[in-house]
C-alpha cells in the first residue's frame, strides 16, 4: 500500500515539474533558457576584456564584479577549517599523547 | 603503527605529487586567461597532500605553518580587495589593471597570454589560492590525525 502511495505520488510530483518546465519554456516575452533582461550579462561579456585585461570572463565576475561573493566563499572555507579544528581538536580526556 | 603502504605505491606517489603540483600553481597563475583560477588549483594542489598521506600515512607537525599560511591568504585576499577602496573607486574594483609597468599595460583585444596582465585579479588568485591549499590540506591532515591513519613526526 504504501509502496503505491509512494508510486502516484511521485508520479503527480512529476507530472507537476514537467508541465512547469514545458510552460516555463513557452512563455511570451522570456521564460526558462530566454530571460527578458539581459543587460547584465551582456555587459560582462562586452566590457570585461577592457576593463580588466583578461580573457577569463568567469574570473573577471569572480574577483572584480562580484568579488564580495569570493570574499563571503573564503570566507566559509576559513569558518570550515576552524570547525574541523575545533571538532578535532586534543581534549583533556584524551590521555594518550598522541602529539 | 605502521600505515604506509607498499614502496611500489609510494615511489609511484613520490613521482606523481610533482606534476600535480605543478599542474595546480600553473592553474592558479593562469586563472585570469584560461580556465581555472584560485580556487581549483588549490583544490588541486591539496590533492597531493591527500596523495601523500594515503601513501606515506606520516607527515610533518605542520599545523602552524598551514593555519598561518591560511590566515596570510585570506588576510592578503581583503587588503587587496582594499586596493580599490584607497584608489579611489568602489570594493573589490580592479584598479590596477592597465597601469603599467609591472602590470603589462593595456592589452587590446584577446590577450595572448600575458600572465603580468589584469591588475588585481592574477594577486587575487595567487593569495585565494594560498588560502585553499593550506584549508583544503589542513582539513586532510587533520582529519588523517585524529582518525588514527597518520603517524606524526615530531
Amino acid at each position: 500500500m504504501k509502496k503505491i502511495i509512494a508510486v502516484i505520488a511521485l508520479i503527480v510530483i512529476s507530472a507537476f515539474l514537467f508541465g512547469g518546465v514545458v510552460e516555463m519554456r513557452n512563455q511570451d516575452g522570456g521564460g526558462f533558457g530566454n530571460p527578458v533582461e539581459t543587460e547584465m550579462d551582456e555587459y560582462f561579456l562586452e566590457n570585461s576584456q577592457d576593463h580588466n585585461q583578461v580573457n577569463n570572463v568567469v574570473t573577471a565576475v569572480l574577483f572584480d564584479y562580484r568579488g564580495l561573493d569570493t570574499l563571503g566563499e573564503a570566507t566559509v572555507l576559513f569558518s570550515a577549517v576552524s570547525g574541523v579544528l575545533t571538532v578535532l581538536r586534543k581534549t583533556i580526556s584524551s590521555k594518550e599523547g598522541e602529539e | 603503527m605502521n600505515v604506509k603502504m607498499s614502496v611500489v605505491v609510494r615511489t609511484v606517489a613520490d613521482i606523481m605529487v610533482v606534476p600535480i603540483v605543478v599542474f595546480g600553481i600553473y592553474l592558479i597563475l593562469h586563472g585570469h586567461l584560461t580556465p581555472g583560477g584560485g580556487f581549483q588549483g588549490g583544490a588541486v594542489v591539496a590533492s597531493s597532500t591527500a596523495l601523500l598521506i594515503v601513501a606515506h600515512g606520516a607527515m610533518k607537525d605542520n599545523k602552524t605553518d598551514l593555519s598561518n599560511m591560511e590566515s596570510t591568504g585570506l588576510t592578503l585576499f581583503f587588503l587587496l580587495a582594499m586596493v580599490g577602496l584607497i584608489m579611489g573607486f568602489s570594493l573589490f574594483y580592479n584598479s590596477l589593471a592597465g597601469t603599467g609597468g609591472i602590470f603589462g599595460g593595456t592589452v587590446s583585444g584577446i590577450n595572448p597570454g600575458y600572465i603580468n596582465t589584469g591588475g588585481t585579479i592574477p594577486l587575487m588568485n595567487i593569495v585565494v589560492g594560498m588560502e585553499v591549499i593550506a584549508a583544503l590540506s589542513l582539513i586532510l591532515w587533520m582529519m588523517a590525525k585524529r582518525s588514527g591513519s597518520l603517524e606524526v613526526e615530531k
